[in-house]
């Protein structure tokens, strides 16, 4: 196991600096640079000259890369222009509201969910089944951003029965849950319908394979059957899906934050860019495909933790 | 699954299918009435998208404006029906590029040495390793929002997702008996590319192509809602999202009018793309991001 | 006599509703089990094998329904038990050893921690029910028991997996063991090893075997009695000795003639029975195996033949059978 965990470490290690590599590239590739962004057009040659200095633009692209691992290795991902802070504090200040909001929605649907999806599966066709495949559908046919928008005007606009704008007085827990409830709500929905269709399609194949028939001809109790041997097979898609999910998470966020003013990655991203603070969106993108990478590598660990022919396998 | 090729009686049955299947059916229904809609929006829209009424603006539904009109009196109505045209536009050439890129990627991994394989490989995990939007916020914080970048960056996210599809029919495709056979007997490597792995391939992609649109759609109109997307006059769902929502106490209504095509194009092609993939390929029911 | 069967099938009819209409899987099924005794079905695959053991332990398909018969447990109707009896019943009076290996255990559970979970009713510690497994473990010929107990079924080949297999369905001592093609899945030496090992357990516990196979030399090697089936019906039974010397029925003759242990000269091309399988959504008149019979009399098609003693052990449905037959006949259907 501690081979498996160690390998895909590894793995993850290589993709984020190829990753990073990537960005670089990108970015280079495009026509545009990040000194008449930050200054504008209208900028004096000096000035232009300090700042590309100042950020190392001067060198050739791999020795840019290599000081930015360099940096990036000793938490310095460069300074603020305006603020003259740390960008890695900037960024990291941000980080825990991003990771609530996203946490707090993928729990909740994954719960449901997956209550959901064992519910459809053991009644199969029957009424309640038919309505979680129609629910299932129509949540996932409406993008974070549209609810978070929809559940502003009806809940809090019109209803005003939840705050409207940010994450609630520090400090104060439960404001700040009330803060939480319609942001998780509108990125958490669709995954409701998701995680729904994905456990009953995994339980109802899990159900008819070989190992349950024996569990019921050795007369185990059904309940154990469900729950303690197919439950647990038909849980590893779901956990690779909310892994890789994590992108859409992130995005989802991002307007999330947005329609309720809350602090975050993805509100700091859009203000820096109105602003063009250029080292922080960069920070911020850099951040954001860091969970990303490790909540994939997250995923393929606990699948191999629940199911151990995975862990020799590749 | 290994038919040789589509011939026309094939497509017949698969349009029999669709229209004995109630959901897929009402899924064509609403594919249709959008792409008509944007196809014939000059037609259908009572007014000019982008042209400036100041003295009718703010105004709630009714027979004049039937959806309203906004901040600058624009018809809501004739926006949704030109957001439509919009939403296709990105829609269609990212997903056609992605479509071709993944394809060619995937074929060449799928078939080509294992070394290429596992290069070709990391780089789609490389490249699905950014979060979509994130980094397209990036991309837009350097040469500013546009049609254009917003298609790149979709584009060159999505490739993976048809990349590692294809790659994985491809290798099931090369090993199994029928062209081990066909290879003994002395086909080229473009023969059995062409003539077997293509046309088995493109089914099941096609399905995939259909239930990512909304996918896409729903991109295009969050990035123009952050305004970093499709600029301003031009009428996309998503920025009338962002009109509706800076004035969202004197204007629901474009908040509603904006969101309504979002969630029918998403139900659309998702009956839809679950009606086809029932007719050709049942095995792909349930395909998750799983290894 | 009846009374010393552990299993005693009557009359039993099952059908599954498909969307053609019922496809009568089963029709008039009779056949028991005596005490100790190991008795084999052999039939090509669709004959209704699969469908009788999964009555005879009551897990059936949605679709299946029971139209008629009883299926006796030590005189008791099986039918007739609610689920929980049922349950109650499975893996403790009557066990089961399936097909294929490779699927018949949890995949990501511990062979220790499946074969302590199939003692829940015992009221033993742990370490009790894992020492019990163990032994059980040894006894199929599983070196290094307590050590393996650990692994997880990919760990094991198919021949071990099917030895596990057989150890978690004796542990209990059930009365009736009913073994769904076990050795099919695995190679000829195997298939040696296991049938050994089955019939030193047998001996040993002193259980009744149901043992389905399309394998007759394993038939023959293992079984005291032999059932044959054909489209869902039985066409012959009797002692092996018997079928598989003078077979009555021309369905089994013409298996015996196809079955490869059999050939003696040497033959470019294997023997078949040639046909199809009728229709079992519209089942025909008269006899089920007229279409692919050699030897057909014009009753075959009006008349479906009844069940008649052969002698005392040995009885088949078949309209040659009638004393007035031929007796040169049956000397051909010999082979």
């Amino acid at each position: 196991m501690l081979s498996y965990i160690l390998r895909r470490t590894g793995l993850a290690l290589v993709i984020t600096v190829l990753a990073v590599s990537l960005l670089f590239v990108i970015i280079h590739m495009i026509p545009g640079d990040p000194v008449s962004t930050m200054l504008g057009p209208k900028a004096s040659p000096e000035l232009r000259a300090a700042l590309e200095e100042r950020m190392g633009l001067n060198e050739p692209l791999l020795i840019q890369i290599g000081l930015f691992f360099a940096n990036m290795l000793r938490g310095d991902l460069g300074i603020d222009v305006f603020s003259n802070r740390q960008v890695t504090d900037i960024v990291l200040g941000q980080v825990p509201y991003t990771l609530t909001l996203i946490l707090t929605s993928i729990g909740w649907s994954a719960i449901i969910g997956i209550a959901l999806g064992c519910y459809s599966a053991a009644n199969r066709n029957s009424f309640g089944d038919r309505l979680t495949g129609v629910l299932s559908v129509s949540m996932i046919a409406v993008p974070a951003f549209v609810v978070s928008l929809y559940s502003l005007l009806f809940f809090a606009v019109t209803l005003k029965w939840f705050p409207a704008i940010g994450a609630g007085e520090p400090g104060d827990f439960g404001d700040q849950l009330w803060h939480l409830v319609l942001p998780s709500l509108a990125i958490g929905l669709s995954w409701v319908g998701y995680i729904a269709r994905l456990v009953r399609a995994s339980m109802l194949e899990i159900m008819g394979e070989g190992h349950v028939r024996t569990a019921r001809a050795f007369g185990l109790p059904e309940r154990w059957i469900t729950y303690r041997y197919a439950l647990r097979l038909a849980i590893l898609p779901t956990v690779t899906v909310i892994g890789v999910g994590m992108g859409f998470l992130l995005s989802a966020a991002v307007f999330t934050e947005i329609v309720f003013s809350r602090p975050g990655l993805g509100k700091l991203v859009i203000d820096s860019i109105t602003t063009r603070n250029y080292p922080v969106v960069m920070g911020s993108v850099l951040f954001s495909t860091l969970i990303f990478v490790a909540s994939t590598t997250l995923a393929d660990i606990i699948n191999a933790l629940l199911d151990p022919r995975l862990r020799s396998a590749r | 699954m290994n038919k040789p090729a589509k011939n026309n009686s094939e497509i017949v049955e698969i349009f029999r299918h669709l229209i004995r299947d109630r959901l897929g059916l009402l899924g064509l229904i609403i594919v249709m009435l959008i792409i008509g809609s944007a196809l014939f929006a000059p037609l259908i829209a009572p007014y000019d998208p982008v042209a400036l009424n100041i003295p009718d603006r703010v105004q709630g539904p009714s027979f004049v404006h039937l959806l309203g009109t906004d901040q600058l009196g624009r018809d809501t109505f004739s926006r949704v029906i030109y957001g439509g045209r919009v939403a296709l536009q990105v829609a269609l050439p990212t997903i056609a590029g992605a479509l071709f890129l993944g394809l060619v990627l995937g074929m060449i991994a799928g078939y080509g040495p294992k070394w290429l394989d596992n290069l070709i490989l990391l780089f789609f995990d490389t490249v699905r390793s950014f979060p979509t939007v994130m980094f397209a916020l990036a991309v837009v914080a350097l040469v500013g929002p546009s049609l254009n970048t917003v298609i790149f960056v979709i584009m060159a996210t999505s490739i993976p997702t048809y990349g590692r599809v294809v790659r994985t029919m491809t290798l099931s495709i090369k090993t199994s008996e029928f062209i081990m056979a066909e290879r003994s007997l002395g086909a080229s490597t473009f023969r059995i590319m062409s003539v077997h792995i293509l046309p088995n391939v493109l089914g099941p992609l096609a399905v995939l192509a259909a239930m990512d649109i909304p996918t896409v759609v729903g991109l295009e109109a969050g990035l123009s809602f952050l305004g970093m997307g499709v600029k301003p006059p031009t009428p996309s769902w998503g920025s009338l999202l962002n009109d509706g929502y800076s004035l969202i106490r004197n204007t629901p209504w474009l908040i509603v009018a904006g969101g309504i095509p979002l969630i029918l194009i998403t139900l659309g092609f998702t009956f839809l793309g679950e009606a086809l993939r029932d007719v050709v390929d049942p095995k792909l029911r349930g395909r998750g991001g799983a290894k | 006599m009846p009374d010393t069967n552990v299993l005693d099938v009557k009359n039993l009819s099952v059908s599954y509703s498909t969307p053609r209409g019922d496809l009568k899987a089963l029709r008039n099924v009779s056949m028991a089990i005596g005490q100790k005794k190991i008795v084999g079905i052999v039939g090509e695959s669709g004959c209704g094998k699969s469908t009788l053991i999964s009555a005879i332990i009551r897990l059936m398909a949605n679709n299946a329904t029971v139209h008629s018969g009883e299926i006796l447990f030590h005189n008791s109707n099986l039918l007739d038990f609610k689920e929980r009896e049922m349950r109650a019943l499975r893996g403790i009076d009557i066990s089961m050893v399936f097909q294929d290996p490779m699927q018949t255990h949890n995949p990501v559970l511990t062979i220790g921690q499946q074969m302590i979970d199939i003692q829940y009713r015992d009221k033993l510690s742990k370490s009790k029910k894992r020492q019990r497994a163990a032994e059980m473990l040894s006894l199929v010929g599983i070196p290094d028991a307590q050590a393996r107990l650990n692994q997880y079924p990919y760990e094991f080949s198919g021949g071990m997996r099917q030895r596990i297999a057989i150890a978690m369905a004796l542990m209990a001592k059930p009365d009736l063991l009913i073994a769904d093609e076990p050795t099919t899945a695995l190679d000829a030496t195997l298939e040696v090893q296991i049938i050994k090992r089955l019939e030193e357990l047998q001996e040993e516990i002193g259980c009744s075997i149901l043992f389905i196979s399309h394998h007759l030399g394993v038939i023959a090697e293992l079984c005291d009695e032999v059932v044959v089936m054909y489209a869902g019906e039985v066409v012959e039974q009797g002692s092996v000795r018997d079928v598989f010397h003078s077979p009555a029925h021309p369905y089994t003759a013409a298996l015996l003639k196809c079955d490869p242990g059999h050939i003696k000269e040497k033959t470019r091309n294997l023997p078949t029975i040639p046909g199809e399988i009728p229709d079992l959504v519209d089942v025909p008149a008269g006899c089920i195996f007229q279409d692919r019979c050699s030897r057909k009399v014009p009753q075959c098609q009006v008349k479906r033949p009844l069940f008649e003693a052969v002698n005392e052990q040995h009885s088949v449905a078949c309209h040659l059978n009638n004393k007035n037959a031929d007796d040169s006949d049956h000397k051909e259907a010999r082979g």
